[in-house]
């Protein structure tokens, strides 16, 4: 059904900080588990079990509901080889799908220039949120980075409309090109009206939205709101991209993973009843990722860095279920006491730019992994 | 007032600092530019900042608890020293881009900072004790994971990076300038160096700070051979080695000039593509062995050569988000004190793209155009319009007061001259003073000039400076040091 899509759009949020896979699907029916989880442990009889021996964290029930409809592809134990535990160069690994050498191009990056070639649509790629991640950035291809719709743009300082309407006017001028005066000038130009021209088009969205869903007030519920005014107004943006900070839960660690996986999963649960409202459900595939899981032991009030973890796949286009295997929990099989993975995440994205977005995987995530059937 | 000169200073205190005030640049151009180059040279001379003061106010402000908490503390302090120890700061930021230390693994702010600290104190001279320094350095070594560098069982993540990116670089013209051999030997020789306490839990009086400390039972003290000399090394060793290799002489020069002279290519490619002004870096190279290794007289020969100086040097680089952020705070004379403003400010680094102490990863931040993207450029854009444009801000006042001061009739052009000239020499091109020009006109009614007189009059010339600083602000030209 979902093959005949034209115009697929996909959605990845980012859980910024290393999500307790763990915690997030349980191995309620484990031993292993609680003797290792002895602090940040949730009780079995709290869980909500999916089958498998695996359970949902009691905070996900949105998400769970969805999953009890088919439309969420649990893919375990994804990772890549040599984990690496630092958050930076580990996000960076999962942006880049360059595990062995510092990449500067995103994956992203290169889905939006193979689906947009010539740069026509300088709205192809949204991130919502300050500052570019790197999973988008590739020279050449222009994205836009929203931190707030309503206020964003170019010169937001200058008031009243009339004289910023002006300074716009200038800006414009004073970035179009000026023979002979170097390449980065020129960059800098077309970077600048590209900003311009986003800006513009986005100028009109929020007046174009309406919704009777009242999304949950978090971080992650507001951008999600965000990337469904700017989906819905359907400026032919195809790859959306947001994060949810907070995950790096090294410390007191129960609360506060509870309270994000709450708003995560109310956030998604809102923006998923957003799109049927919208009628546009068919055609948005959301993918959560992290960049590593936890340690499989805790430290007495949280867990530190650790290896093999957890995407999702999420939306009508899905196929849900269980994917891949729960990495074992028995110490024989850990790998410097941290879950070892058995699912290469460059063929998670592999999945999703070929069956999902219809482009050739390789270039995208850097060679041929294996996919899953998720969508 | 020659404006050769000051257009010269003014690029001089861009490159060396964060950008001049017009007033400081009255004061070096009276001292002229050599001796302006001395005394930038020598930051220790000049007067600090009366850190006691700041402590009693503000009691934990070196006691960081979060990345941004610590983050703002770096942007404060160069923001504060800019007018007076501008290389000080500046030399502090070259470093942290080459050692690119980053908070995301070392998790212990104050730690970190304190390795900045030893930039700003010890960056300007004997390069072999900076690297010593370096390689005691308890961020660097949790960084780099040197405390798992044990004897029997070598971790090599130090002994590369220290090769790699440090010192020598991969390569240069074409060819190697280590073996893997030589990573692993480095490696040994730095086994027993490790901290005396890694726990980064939060104790009942903050963070414990973490101490070098040598093991020397976890030493490997056996022979060695590095760089085809053999011995039973130790870490200092193989240091005195490396500094001696012209490789090294090398990538710290060719560092040196793209930070500030120009732009060159992302380092990773260094050892294949040349430097853009070979002449230069033999200077430079020259001069390290001559002066044993002293940053301070390399950067003396970089600031009086020709080359410098010349008018292609100028504008060659694309500001980094730190120096947007910084010299524009240094043209807004505030913050003397700490305040609550400050942090949203300091954070303008991070919207850039550059999250100061906690770089993508060792290899630092690439630079260049690579810090442009519509998302980093409209974070520069607005972030500099919304900060000139507040009459509020000592700096602006005095700048917009200098400007109606010059006369009683000023015409478009001469606000755009006056302007550029007070933000510090900014240079626009031609045509895009004629569309700032038109705009002016446009603003003045079709008058070619306001008169200074009535109150009115006043407030008509102010705002019309204000939104040219604005829009200078906002330039292309701009976004160039």
């Amino acid at each position: 059904m979902t093959s005949i899509n034209k115009d697929p759009i996909l959605v990845v949020v980012q859980l910024t900080g290393g999500n307790d896979y763990m915690n997030t699907v349980i191995p309620y029916e484990n031993p292993l588990y609680y003797d290792n989880r002895t602090t940040v442990g949730i009780a079995q009889e709290d869980v909500l079990p999916i089958g498998q021996g695996l359970a949902f964290n009691p905070a996900l029930s949105g998400i769970k509901n969805l999953y009890d409809q088919g439309k969420v592809a649990l893919i375990n134990g994804i990772g890549y080889p040599t984990p690496n535990r630092s958050h930076f160069r580990s996000m960076d690994i999962w942006h880049t799908c360059e595990p062995e050498k510092v990449g500067d191009e995103g994956w992203l990056g290169r889905a939006i220039r193979d689906l947009d070639p010539k740069a026509e649509n300088v709205l192809t790629g949204v991130n919502f949120g300050r500052g570019l991640p790197r999973a988008m950035a590739l020279t050449g291809v222009p994205v836009a980075s929203v931190a707030v719709l309503e206020t964003y743009g170019v010169l937001t300082g200058i008031t009243p409309e009339s004289e910023r309407t002006q300074a716009l006017d200038l800006f414009s001028r004073m970035y179009s090109p000026i023979a002979g005066t170097g390449h980065v000038m020129d960059y800098l130009g077309s970077t600048g009206l590209d900003a311009l021209k986003g800006a513009d088009i986005l100028k009109t969205v929020p007046d174009l939205y309406q919704s009777s869903v009242e999304y949950n007030d978090s971080v992650i519920g507001r951008n999600l709101k965000g990337i469904a005014k700017v989906l819905t107004a359907k400026l032919g943006t195809r790859i959306f991209y947001t994060q949810q900070p907070g995950y790096d839960t090294h410390a007191n660690q129960a609360p506060t993973h509870k309270a994000l996986l709450e708003s995560l999963s109310l956030a998604i649960n809102d923006f998923y009843e957003d799109l049927r409202e919208h009628n546009t459900s068919e055609n948005v595939l959301i993918y959560l990722f992290t960049e590593f899981g936890r340690r499989v032991r805790d430290n007495g009030s949280g867990t530190d860095h650790g290896a093999g973890g957890l995407a999702m796949a999420i939306g009508d286009p899905v196929k849900g279920g269980i994917y891949s295997e729960y990495p074992s929990l028995a110490v024989g099989d850990l790998e410097e006491g941290d879950l070892k993975h058995n699912f290469d995440f460059r063929g998670a994205y592999g999945t999703v730019a070929e069956k999902w977005l219809g482009l050739d995987a390789t270039t995208i995530v850097g060679g041929k992994f294996e996919q899953l059937d998720f969508v | 007032m020659a404006g050769t000169d000051r257009a010269l200073m003014a690029h001089l205190l861009r490159r060396s600092g964060f950008g001049a005030t017009f007033q400081e640049l009255d004061r070096y151009c009276e001292l002229g530019y050599e001796a302006a180059v001395e005394e930038i040279l020598h930051p220790e001379q000049q007067p600090g900042i009366e850190e006691d003061v700041l402590e009693r106010y503000f009691v934990d402000w070196k006691e960081s608890r979060n990345i941004e908490a610590a983050m703002t503390e770096f942007v404060y302090r160069m923001n504060v020293y800019a007018g007076s120890r501008p290389l000080q700061e500046k030399i502090a930021l070259f470093w942290h881009g080459v050692f690119a230390t980053g908070l995301a693994k070392v998790l212990h702010e104050k730690t970190l900072l304190n390795q900045i600290d030893m930039f700003r104190e010890d960056g300007l001279n004997n390069f072999r004790d900076l690297l010593l320094g370096l390689a005691k350095d308890p961020a660097m070594i949790f960084w780099l994971d040197n405390n798992f560098n044990h004897k029997g069982a070598p971790n090599e993540n130090w002994g590369r990076e220290l090769l790699e990116l440090f010192s020598m670089g991969v390569g240069m013209d074409g060819k190697e300038n280590y073996t893997e051999e030589d990573v692993k030997e480095a490696a040994r020789a730095f086994t027993g160096w490790t901290i005396d306490d890694d726990n980064v839990t939060s104790l009942p009086f903050g963070k414990i700070p973490w101490l070098f400390r040598y093991v020397p039972e976890d030493h490997d003290d056996d022979e060695k051979t590095f760089q085809g000399e053999t011995g039973n090394f130790n870490g200092e060793d193989i240091i005195d080695i490396i500094v001696k290799q012209p490789a090294t002489a090398r990538f710290i020069s060719r560092h040196l000039y793209n930070f500030f002279v120009a732009d060159e290519p992302q380092v990773p490619s260094w050892q294949h593509t040349p430097p853009g002004n070979l002449e230069l870096i033999k200077i430079l190279e020259d001069e390290y062995f001559s002066s044993n290794y002293n940053i301070r007289s390399m950067l003396r020969v970089l600031f009086n050569s020709d080359h410098f100086k010349s008018q292609e040097a100028r504008f060659a680089k694309v500001k980094s988000p730190a120096e947007v952020v910084v010299g524009t705070l240094h043209l807004l004379g505030d913050f003397k004190f700490p305040k609550r403003t400050i942090f949203e400010t300091a954070l303008g680094c991070r919207y850039m793209g550059q999250d100061l102490l906690n770089p993508p990863s060792v290899e630092g931040w690439h630079t260049g155009e690579e810090w442009i993207d519509s998302g980093s450029l409209v974070e520069r854009v607005n972030f500099v319009a919304d900060q000139v444009g507040n009459i509020n801000q000592p700096g602006v006042r005095a700048m917009v007061d200098a400007l109606l001061s010059l006369a009683t009739e000023l015409d478009p052009l001469s606000i755009i001259d006056g302007c550029l000239e007070l933000m510090g020499h900014v240079q626009l091109h031609e045509k895009n003073k004629e569309h700032l020009a038109a705009q002016i006109r446009t603003m003045l009614d079709q008058h070619s000039a306001f008169v200074a007189g009535s109150p009115e009059d006043i407030e008509s010339a102010e705002k019309t400076i204000l939104h040219t600083m604005k829009m200078i602000g906002s330039t292309r030209e701009y976004q160039f040091a």
